[in-house]
């Protein structure tokens, strides 16, 4: 029976799991009665399986957005010496719920100049294209949607729409404000991809394959295996790809898409109700999932820190990792968060100058020393990953001196010219 | 034939593909019919999906959907005044048109006519092996080097030449 889901959308990588015939075949099959099963195939199975774990991710998802916003209150409170929201529920837990509420009995307002077509269909396309990242992350061992055999090229394939969603909101608005936030958010987009791309071909380079199952799996043994300590320029790498994917998020400080002091609220701005509360969603989980690409590529994805325990130990066996992989993803979210409530906004000059002059520059030179590392070290040793951590921590010390100078320097009184 | 999800979702695709392409051309509104063809770019990757040409698939998303499609509109966004934008036609275009389009139709039937016979290869049991490696050792260990090298070159020229043009000292 070869039909498109024993092989799945995308070609597969040499053996198919196939966990969702195997669950029909070996769970659902038996508890069926006899009179019942003849009618049954496995087949029919299958698509009722595909079909409920597809409605267990689109109810699940959502939820994340629901706890990170509630995160980022909570975080940029703390922050700024405040305690954040306190009234509803404990601690203020339900807060996000009832702001929920609230955006679902909002007016659904559309502004009579603009495009209503465009205009419905614009959150959508966000939406639809955020969610759709998903499926192509490993959330732990065998908890992944499909196993593509292009997996991360599908990633980018698919964020790189989202951008189209950003210029029908905006466009159809028919508002200044919107127009500017989508065009500002199309130039960063377009711009930023291309160091994020380039770095993300480094780490291809060294797993010589593109499916997330291939790279987690060449990350197996602890933290020294890591992608990050791998070479002197996927550390590198790792910082312009996270630093990348901020950008493409458009999130302070790189969010003039969206800056409140210039452009109100950006490409969103006639968007009410509803309709603002799914942007709103496809923000938060664009955040976890570039988090979520950047552990799986650079930090292990769901192998543990350890060599040879998944997690903590053989008790989180059963979770096949995930919870390592969600401590390691929240990290990353928190960092975010951090650099939000402490860095200013960029200009746009300096936006594109970051990305221009010294993000895809500095890429180039790591896909070369990424070729040339390859060609010296043609296999993974424990020497390659000394010598690795060896030139990483005195580039680390020379930066940290660096930058304490050039800081001192700064701080020093300059005489006046004039 | 027999019918199966796999042929649903196939003709889905190209029914999708085919109203897409045909509003592309029929509507007068320049950002719609840009809007429509991301839909016919998406059908077409759908369709190479079922050619078991997985990368030509997420290639062609990236490279007409989030790179040239967005030019598109960048460039409409940033020279139009209002919101409605249409597309005047005159009848000589429409002459020259139909003439190009009715030698499309006239070899894209001959191709079809000259196809011994449809069939699906998934659906006899053959499994296409992954492009992806097949693609990368045609073009750098094979007979492709030369004309990918030239490509690269070529854009290289391009990307000189956008940027010697929008410099100002050369535009004045």
């Amino acid at each position: 029976m070869p039909d498109i889901l024993s092989q799945g959308f995308f070609v597969q990588d040499a053996a198919p799991r196939n966990w969702a015939e195997q669950f029909v075949r070996d769970v659902l099959m038996p508890m069926l009665p006899e009179s019942m099963a003849a009618h049954f195939s496995v087949e029919l199975g299958m698509v009722l399986v595909m079909l409920g774990c597809a409605g267990i991710f689109v109810a699940v998802v959502p939820l994340l957005p629901l706890v990170l916003v509630l995160a980022e209150r909570k975080v940029a409170a703390r922050f700024q010496n405040r305690t954040g929201p306190m009234r509803v529920g404990p601690w203020g837990l339900l807060q996000t719920l009832a702001d929920g509420v609230k955006l679902l009995f909002k007016e659904d307002y559309i502004p009579p100049q603009g495009d209503k077509l465009l205009f419905l269909l614009a959150p959508y396309v966000i939406f639809t294209c955020s969610f759709a990242v998903f499926a192509a992350i490993p959330f732990g061992q065998n908890i992944l949607v499909s196993n593509f055999n292009i997996g991360i090229f599908y990633i980018m394939a698919i964020s790189s729409v989202i951008v189209m969603g950003v210029i029908m909101a905006g466009w159809s608005s028919n508002s200044k404000w919107s127009l500017l936030g989508s065009l500002r958010s199309a130039a960063q987009i377009v711009s930023y991809e291309i160091p994020l791309g380039l770095s993300i071909l480094t780490v291809v380079m060294l797993v010589e394959s593109l499916s997330m199952e291939a790279i987690v799996a060449n990350q197996a043994g602890g933290i020294s295996d890591w992608l990050i300590f791998r070479t002197p320029f996927t550390f590198f790498a790792f910082f312009i790809f996270f630093i990348s994917s901020i950008a493409e998020v458009n999130r302070t400080p790189f969010d003039l898409p969206e800056a409140e002091s210039e452009i109100v609220a950006g490409f969103h701005t006639e968007y009410s109700g509803m309709r603002f509360a799914l942007f709103f969603i496809a923000e938060y989980a664009n955040m976890f999932a570039v988090s979520a690409i950047a552990v799986t590529l650079f930090l292990g994805g769901w192998e543990g820190i350890l060599p040879d325990l998944a997690v903590f130990g053989g008790g989180f066996d059963i979770l096949g990792g995930l919870p390592g992989f969600v401590i390691k993803t929240m990290g990353l979210v928190f960092l975010m968060m951090w650099l939000r409530w402490t860095l200013p906004r960029l200009r746009v000059d300096q936006l594109m100058n970051l990305c221009w002059k010294y993000f895809i520059p500095i890429a180039f030179f790591n896909i070369l020393g990424t070729g040339i590392w390859g060609l010296i070290f043609p296999e993974d040793t424990p020497l390659s990953t000394g010598i690795s951590i060896a030139i990483i921590s005195i580039g680390l010390v020379q930066a940290y001196v660096f930058v304490g100078r050039r800081l001192g320097q700064k701080s020093q009184p300059q005489p006046s010219s004039a | 034939m027999e019918f199966t999800l796999k042929s649903l979702i196939f003709y889905g695709f190209a029914l999708l593909t085919v109203t897409s392409g045909i509003v592309v051309v029929t509507v007068r509104n320049i950002v719609h019919a840009a809007f429509s063809l991301m839909v016919t770019l998406f059908g077409v990757a759908g369709l190479y999906v079922f050619l078991q040409a997985d990368f030509l698939a997420a290639t062609q998303v990236i490279v007409y959907v989030g790179g040239i499609l967005v030019l598109i509109l960048f460039g409409v966004m940033m020279t139009s005044d209002r919101l409605e934008m249409r597309i005047h036609i005159e009848r000589g275009q429409l002459l020259l048109g139909g003439t190009i389009a009715l030698a499309l139709l006239m070899l894209l039937l001959t191709i079809i006519a000259k196809t011994p016979q449809w069939k699906n290869i998934v659906d006899e049991g053959e499994q296409l092996q992954p492009t992806t490696e097949r693609i990368g050792n045609l073009i750098l260990n094979g007979q492709f080097l030369l004309p990918f090298e030239v490509v690269s070159v070529l854009l290289l020229v391009a990307l000189i030449g956008a940027a010697l043009i929008s410099r100002k000292e050369v535009r004045d």
